[in-house]
């Protein structure tokens, strides 16, 4: 395991590297990028075998014992997200190869997306505060130019306001840790965990509450979400998708570490479920307005983060578990959904739904995908959704906290309304306004890329799998609930080695 | 000395938050600009009292903490990364738009105008009504505008 860890990070570093040095060869740049992927896939999945099996473990870089040196940590909770995460990357990944040559863009796709990668893995492994920084900013850094990659109008003006919106809560972040660091003397996040008692409580909360503030900013929650429908819906199809399945959720994943962490008895939860359910409401209220496929995912996004968090603003093993449940259910099917729309995109030259109609007929294929991913966002069984909402209900109700309960159960009929809006204008009925690309008029089928199919194809059976594999991915999702709550000293243990 | 420095991360903040609230996109980024070094202040701040000595071999008694300079210099290498990326950015807007300036979500202004279009057409309505009768005309016929149609579009 020493070497499984820093791999997951330099692997698709080195990846990316490579694919700089062969920028005139887009297959060869490809083929070096699905290896590494895989690559990757198959380290995660080995190294959660390992943890589910042994325990977390950590890795001092350098052998360097923390709290002084660097630190890589895999507990069942980042293992098991960044498992998740890296089987979508290697999915979209697939399905970018698949896109038609002009959709692409530039040359450095694809080391940019390795290096997206290595800040995602960077982020989900790193033990220590400050590197976390550096991995959301190498993250960031990939995305910001992936975003504005291509340079039309709409992207620039979009990615400017993504990009500062994120430097500002990185800056917030810096100035947190800083302080963290001048309360506490470490960066550690175990390190600074013990020494957290300590500090007096109104200096506590204040670090707590930036915290939740900076990694709000980044997961989107109410009312620091407002960037997000904006620019999501500009950049390239397979960057979006990425985007929209990964990033907001590495911030829920910060936020759920660094509150288990910092506040084992449950400081900051009232403040975290009101923001839970307004972040629901607003998300799927947003949606309801729009009309274009990829806003309307994009304020689902929203809201979906809003059931995350109503699982660790609960604060019991449960809860916890439930959110984590959900965040592996979403990773997959919301990376699939805009995949969808790419899909759709791609045969039709459009996202506006009142000039979509009747695909239904035209290609089956895409419809049905669409419906397994809608259905399941939605929560209807037996899809992976409905088990994620069914938990998240059960810890609610087990918990007493009625009014954030019925909220979610309130705002889950709404995401149907959604979906059946998109499915009623995109898949039946006729187009009101003839379609942008002249391949797409008149009633003959439409077919998008085969790799690209393929790609959806394996995201939805991915879903499809958490659905099957429900029992024991939920029973994998109490034990890291439980290492993060009751057991919590024991990711301490394992970084400081006591 | 300390005390200086803090006022200077406090003006230094303040002075980006203003920035940042503009408009301009070339004030924007010297607004993060003045946030980075902000940070680097901050930071060096949390090591603790300026004054005493770097590690070197052997030397007893108190040294100056090196982490915080760790940090500043990754940060500084950062900021000055995205603060490049940023005013290519800036620049690449300026030759598409021919202004410096933060513009609106399309989409959303759209979005905006469509529904204060109807709320007005409904104030217009309302003062020019004469009898309940009308009345619920009225109000059926705002409800028919302002429910989407199913196929999308708006009114």
């Amino acid at each position: 395991m020493n070497l499984v860890l820093p791999l997951l990070v330099v692997l698709p570093i080195f990846g990316a590297g490579l694919s700089m040095a062969l920028w005139r060869s887009v297959p060869l740049q490809q083929i070096v990028g699905v290896a590494v992927l895989a690559a990757s896939v198959a380290l995660s999945v080995a190294m959660t075998v390992h943890v589910a099996a042994h325990g977390a473990v950590a890795v001092h870089i350098g052998g360097w014992a923390a709290p002084v040196g660097i630190t890589l940590v895999a507990d069942l909770f980042a293992s098991l997200l960044l498992t998740v995460s890296l089987v979508t990357v290697l999915g979209v990944f697939v399905y970018a190869v698949g896109q038609p040559r002009a959709d692409k863009g530039a040359y450095y796709f694809h080391a940019l997306y390795l290096v997206l990668t290595a800040g995602v893995s960077g982020a989900f492994l790193t033990g220590d505060l400050f590197n976390l920084f550096v991995a959301f900013e190498i993250m960031l850094s990939a995305s910001y130019v992936l975003i504005t990659l291509g340079g039309r109008a709409e992207q620039v003006r979009a990615g400017m306001t993504y990009i500062v919106i994120n430097l500002l809560a990185s800056t917030l972040l810096v100035t947190t840790i800083g302080l963290i660091y001048a309360a506490t003397g470490s960066v550690n996040m175990a390190d600074v965990a013990v020494r957290f008692a300590d500090v007096p409580d109104g200096m506590q909360m204040a670090l707590g509450a930036l915290l939740l503030v900076t990694f709000g900013i980044k997961a989107a929650i109410f009312p620091l979400f407002f960037w997000l429908p904006d620019s999501y819906p500009t950049a390239p199809v397979a960057v979006t998708a990425v985007f929209a399945g990964l990033l907001t959720k590495i911030g829920v994943y910060a936020i759920i570490r660094t509150q288990t962490l910092l506040f084992p008895d449950g400081g900051g939860a009232t403040i975290v479920l009101v923001a839970a359910a307004l972040t629901m409401v607003f998300g799927v209220l947003g949606a309801m307005a729009q009309d274009d496929m990829k806003r309307i995912l994009s304020f689902h996004i929203i809201s979906q983060i809003g059931y995350m968090l109503f699982g660790l603003g609960l604060y019991t093993v449960s809860g916890i578990a439930a959110a984590i449940f959900f965040v592996i259910h979403q990773i997959p099917v919301k990376t699939a959904m805009f995949l969808v729309n790419g899909l759709v995109e791609t045969v039709t030259g459009t996202a506006a739904l009142h000039s979509l109609g009747g695909l239904l007929r035209r290609s089956p294929f895409i419809a049905a995908m669409f419906l397994a991913g809608a259905l399941s966002l939605a929560g209807i069984p037996p899809l992976s959704g409905f088990f994620g909402k069914i938990a998240l209900i059960e810890a609610g109700f087990a918990r007493e906290a009625w009014v954030v309960t019925g909220i979610s159960i309130a705002v889950s009929v709404l995401t149907l309304f959604s979906m059946t809006k998109i499915w009623s204008a995109v898949f039946w009925g006729e187009p009101a306004e003839e379609p942008p690309l002249a391949s797409a008029r008149g009633t003959g089928p439409l077919r998008a890329p085969a790799l690209m199919n393929v790609a959806t194809m394996a995201l939805v059976a991915v879903t499809v799998a958490v659905a099957i594999f429900a029992q024991p991915l939920w029973e994998l999702s109490v034990r890291a609930s439980e290492q993060l709550l009751d057991a919590g000293p024991s990711y301490i243990d394992v970084v400081l080695s006591r | 000395m300390s005390a200086a420095l803090i006022l200077l991360v406090g003006v230094l903040y303040a002075g980006g938050t203003y920035l940042l609230l503009q408009r301009t996109l070339t004030r924007m980024i010297l607004g993060l600009v003045f946030y980075g070094h902000g940070i680097n202040v901050l930071l060096l701040l949390s090591g603790g009292r300026a004054g005493k000595p770097p590690i070197v071999d052997g030397l007893p008694g108190a040294l100056a903490d090196p982490l915080p300079q760790a940090m500043a210099l990754t940060a500084i290498v950062i900021t000055f990364g995205i603060s490049a990326f940023l005013l290519a950015v800036a620049y690449r807007s300026w030759t598409i738009t021919g202004d410096d300036v933060a513009e609106d979500d399309v989409e959303d202004r759209r979005i905006a105008r469509s529904v204060s279009d109807v709320y007005h057409g409904e104030i217009d309505k309302l003062s020019r009504l004469e009898s309940l009768e009308e009345l619920r005309d009225t109000d059926d016929a705002v409800r028919a505008t302002v429910a989407p149609p199913t196929d999308g579009g708006t009114p």
